[in-house]
């Protein structure tokens, strides 16, 4: 049972990072109807610049702010040169293009940081284990991104819910060509949400960095699941981003640790462990093939009624 | 523009000639290796051909193309692996493998539209590949050894570099051959139809869903069948065949060659194997002048130039190399 | 538009510039394949750093012939590698081809060098079937099987009593070898084992979570590169350093034991070298290299380093003259060179006959580093010479 609840926490943890990046995909998706790829690229940015500026300032917090005003920045740049001209083709010219651009992110953040990648050790007054049910123990840094990550949902349900900023947001995912004619600035709401979006991206990398630590790369396996989340939950909806990442999380934590003896019992011990990893990774797919072919649109769409 | 003599003309011609005359070249220099090289470009030029099918003149964005690759190659290698040679099994057998996957995924795809038709692709050729890699007994992610090319009765013997390569170009011209009738046909009418208003053609009466489900057949089974070359071509399959990034790999040679022209994709594989072979090289010799020590590493980077070349091309030069040629011939003739 | 035909015109007479050169140079040429691109770039640059060094080290020559080295990047995939493989043989015709860090890569590409006739000279990847059943008289290994140093681990392990062990390793032909040859010499319970998906799975949140479940006396694991460092950070994190010992093999190296740090203090591993191993040649190989690179090398640089010697040998042994395939061979066999882990012979399966030594990681000043603490066997030849006829 201790174990039952402590890979549910990990699937929690892991389910509300993924949470993150897809929150930022989606917004792109939604309102500027832009396929990102290198939303990866982003989240990597954000983690190579924290181990940098954590490294300068010796500070772990600084270097996490730092590092989210950096990724803001640079995906604001971004926007600017490259994305905005990308707006209104169709989705292959975004596939190509931001495809193109992973790999100019990979091979310059080789040029600038060097293949050999970069660690970001955890702070030291998180680097334990804290009993937070009795009888369970649990890493505390792994605890803190369950709350940052919760924080952060609440922090842009308010954003969406509750300001200006928020509504015109919401009024672009379900019309863009209204919010235009509302004389609103459309070209800095897009940097903004762009910027916005990179620096989620950013903020998943950066406390990702200490598990994972930082490398070329990083970004490209994970940023496949977080489209995998953006199209279950609907695309340009916060809400099921939510919910599809916290399913994606759950299945695939929780596929990991308890489907390998299922299959070896069906199975048998050596076509069991080695078809489990495998078959655990096609879970998602799965998941989001059957989802799409009942709801085509996925579970919550943005544009529909 | 009515003559055939256009620039466009001319080098797709010279282009064939040149692919069929390149043994010659080859027995010539000795240099095995450009065949081996152009084998590899055939190949994958017969899989961008298949794919511009579906994405040039159908408008399908299938993300999961390399699927098809991965289960004609691993159709021939398990059967080779479980004791049967013969091409005359083989080679079926992986058309009908692909085919069946492709009536499956298209059936289930096809009801959705714009990116979630992308993501969808793309996950079944993921699952594809994690598929591939859960299968212990066939090397699970480290792949599959033929122990020997596919036999075909005494008629072919692929193991001779030459005969494989003509092998491989005439299914290469075939294929090529099958597409432009299939798009000169009323089927290949309608799919234009469905690219560019597929409310119009279904309201019109066309029942839009069979003909893009049969093109997206025709495809898979095109590429299932280039699989099944690209398995006997390296002697080697492995899930990394299937993986994302080799969808993104076809893709680009499409868009980089031409979308929905005829020759265009082969144009787009040339281009792309070309850059991947000859690009670190090229930074290297551009470098050298500058800084002779680091010329050699800086040759690695070369994604760094091939990256935003693509961005670039998608921005400012839509028509890919096709386009081009036509737009030259253009100016060109308006010139005289 | 004139600038932009004459480029396409330039692409296309660049493919038959980029044709050889008549290949007559008296020369040595020598092809290494490695990875030089993405995560696991930085072993590939170790590589490529010591077999420089090694050339300087016989002053760029070889029997008196100067040489020529072409570096191939892998990117990690077997088909490249194999492409890269056959440019070299069939293209650039040399005469060794050295190299190959994943047992994979080289799976999928020895067989085009072995069909030129070219000598392949392995510096990591350690495929057991090339030393099996698929060895070659053109195949030599300066490195050990993927099953080795794991039954060193196991032998060292049954010495001091443990009693049960829990496994953790990628899922790819390296990992289920390596994980093999420890359960094969192992004598205690394995209380359970885990695959996890390569290279791209890094978070082991849910296998650390049963590993500590299970109550194992010890964890024994197996992840290269990167991911040996991502293993060792959640270890600790995990609480569970300091509480269960942890052995490896192969995921500490001093290319990542600068980002492991006190994630991988007391951590125990077996290698058949040190760079604390007193023989001359390693004090040598280990000082310049350092003085060159700032770095002490890695034990990747070191096989290569090995690699690079034993090519010298042969050649010199043949004075040059690498047409005589057989004298080459029966050079190679002899490996008449000081090898930087001391003795070095080869068994009849072209792969060294070697020691294996118990390394822990241990803080001297503000530096990490592996310190030989026991020699876990002795002169152990290759256990899949048997299964090799050498035809």
């Amino acid at each position: 049972m201790t174990l039952f609840i402590e890979q549910c926490l990990n699937g929690l943890q892991f389910g509300l990072l993924l949470f993150l990046l897809a929150a930022g995909l989606t917004l792109v998706f939604g309102i500027m109807d832009l396929v990102n790829l290198a939303h990866g690229s982003l989240y990597m940015l954000g983690a190579y610049f924290a181990a940098t500026f954590a490294a300068w300032t010796g500070s772990f917090l600084l270097g996490a702010v730092l590092a989210l005003v950096a990724t803001l920045i640079v995906g604001m740049v971004l926007e600017v040169v490259a994305m905005r001209r990308l707006y209104g083709r169709d989705h292959l010219d975004h596939v190509l293009g931001t495809f193109g651009l992973i790999l100019f992110f990979d091979e310059g953040v080789r040029l600038i940081w060097g293949p050999g990648g970069l660690s970001l050790p955890v702070p030291s007054w998180l680097n334990r284990s804290i009993e937070i049910l009795p009888g369970i123990q649990y890493s505390a840094y792994r605890f803190a991104i369950i709350v940052v990550t919760l924080a952060v949902a609440a922090f842009l349900y308010i954003l969406v819910m509750r300001t200006r900023i928020g509504m015109l947001i919401r009024a672009g995912a379900s019309n863009r060509e209204m919010v235009g004619a509302l004389g609103v600035n459309i070209k800095l709401l897009y940097t903004l949400v762009f910027g916005l979006g990179a620096a989620l991206a950013g903020l998943a990398g950066l406390m990702q960095a200490p598990i994972l630590t930082v490398q070329i790369g990083m970004g490209e396996n994970i940023v496949i699941l977080a489209f995998v989340i953006t199209v279950i939950g609907g695309i340009g909806s916060i809400r099921g981003a939510l919910v599809a990442a916290l399913l994606v999380g759950f299945i695939d934590t929780l596929g990991r640790a308890f489907f390998p003896q299922i299959l070896v019992e069906l199975l048998g011990r050596q076509a069991g462990s080695t078809a489990a990893p495998a078959l655990s990774s096609m879970l998602i797919y799965i998941l989001m093939a059957v989802i799409l072919v009942v709801k085509p649109q996925g579970l919550f769409s943005a544009n529909s009624r | 523009m009515r003559s055939a003599l256009t620039l466009r003309n001319i080098v797709t011609a010279a282009l064939v000639i040149g692919l069929v005359l390149l043994p010659l070249y080859v027995a010539l220099t000795g240099d095995r290796f450009v065949l081996i090289l152009f084998t590899r470009i055939v190949i994958l030029a017969m899989a961008a051909v298949s794919l511009n099918l579906i994405l040039g003149y159908a408008g399908m964005m299938s993300f999961g193309h390399a699927a098809f690759l991965g289960l004609g190659g691993y159709t021939t290698a398990i059967l080779s692996f479980e004791g049967v040679h013969s091409g005359f099994l083989q080679w079926p057998a992986a058309i009908a493998v692909s085919a069946l996957f492709a009536l499956a995924v298209g059936a289930l795809s096809l009801r959705t539209r714009g990116v979630y038709f992308i993501m969808i692709t793309l996950a079944f050729a993921q699952m594809a590949y994690y598929m591939a890699s859960g299968m212990a007994r066939y090397g699970g992610d480290d792949g599959l050894s033929l122990e020997s090319r596919s036999t075909f009765a005494g008629l072919l013997n692929l193991s001779n570099k030459t005969t494989f390569y003509y092998v491989c170009l005439a299914l290469l011209l075939g294929t090529i051959l099958l597409v432009w009738r299939l798009t000169n046909s009323r089927f290949g009418m309608v799919l234009q139809g469905v690219r560019s208003n597929e409310s119009r053609m279904s309201a019109i009466g066309y029942p839009t869903f069979r003909y893009k489900l049969t093109a997206f057949v025709i495809a898979g089974t095109l590429c299932g069948l280039a699989g099944a070359l690209i398995a006997n071509h390296t002697d080697f399959v492995s899930p990394s065949m299937m993986f994302w990034t080799r969808s993104g790999d076809l893709i680009v040679m499409v868009v980089l060659g031409g979308m929905g022209t005829l020759f265009g994709p082969v144009f787009g594989a040339l281009a792309l194997l070309f850059l991947e072979q000859f690009l670190p090289t090229l930074i290297n010799m551009a470098v050298r002048p500058f800084n002779p020590a680091g010329a050699a590493k800086a040759g690695e980077y070369w994604q760094l130039v091939l990256g935003p070349l693509l961005l670039f091309i998608v921005l400012f030069a839509r028509g890919g190399i096709d386009g081009l040629l036509k737009k030259l011939g253009g100016k060109h003739s308006s010139h005289e | 538009m004139r600038l932009s035909k004459a480029l396409f015109l330039a692409s296309t007479a660049l493919l038959f510039a980029a044709a050889p050169a008549a290949a007559q140079q008296k020369s040595v040429k020598i092809g290494f394949v490695s990875t030089f691109s993405g995560p696991a770039a930085s072993i590939g640059d170790d590589m490529r750093n010591a077999f420089e060094l090694a050339l300087d080290h016989v002053g760029r020559k070889m029997g008196g012939l100067p040489v020529e080295v072409i570096y191939e990047d892998d990117t990690l995939k077997p088909e490249v590698g194999k492409q890269k493989s056959e440019k070299l043989v069939e293209s650039d015709k040399v005469d060794f081809v050295a190299g190959f860090i994943w047992s994979n890569v080289l799976y999928a590409s020895y067989k085009p060098v072995v069909d030129a006739k070219t000598f392949l000279i392995v510096s990591n990847a350690g495929e057991t079937r090339i030393a099996g059943e698929n060895c070659s008289p053109f195949i030599f290994s300066t490195s050990w099987t993927n099953d080795q140093n794991p039954i060193a681990v196991a032998d060292y392990m049954n010495q001091k009593g443990v009693k049960s062990v829990y496994l953790i390793g990628p899922n790819y032909a390296a990992g289920k070898e390596n994980l093999g040859g420890f359960k094969s010499e192992f004598k205690g319970k394995i209380l359970g084992e885990d695959y996890t998906t390569w290279p791209s799975q890094l978070d082991f949140a849910a296998e650390l979570a049963k590993a500590k479940d299970s109550k194992a006396e010890a964890v024994y694991m197996f992840y290269p590169g990167a991911a040996g460092v991502q293993f060792l950070n959640q270890y600790a994190q995990a609480g569970l350093k300091g509480s269960i010992p942890l052995y490896t093999t192969f995921s500490i190296d001093s290319l990542s034991l600068p980002r492991q740090k006190d994630a991988a203090l007391g951590v125990i591993s077996a290698l058949q070298w040190g760079a604390d191993l007193p023989n001359d040649a390693n004090k040598k190989f280990v000082g310049d290299f350092k003085t060159k690179f700032g770095t002490e090398p890695s034990f990747y640089a070191a096989q290569t380093y090995d690699a690079a010697m034993l090519i010298n040998s042969a050649v010199a042994g043949v004075k040059g003259n690498l047409s005589d395939k057989a004298a080459t061979q029966k050079a190679l066999e002899k490996a008449d060179f000081n090898s930087v882990r001391g003795d070095f012979k080869f068994g009849s399966n072209h792969f060294p006959t070697q020691s294996f030594y118990m390394q822990e990681v241990v803080k001297v000043g503000d530096a990490y580093t592996q310190k030989t603490i026991a020699t876990a066997e002795k002169d152990v030849p290759n256990p899949h010479a048997s299964k090799c006829s050498m035809k």
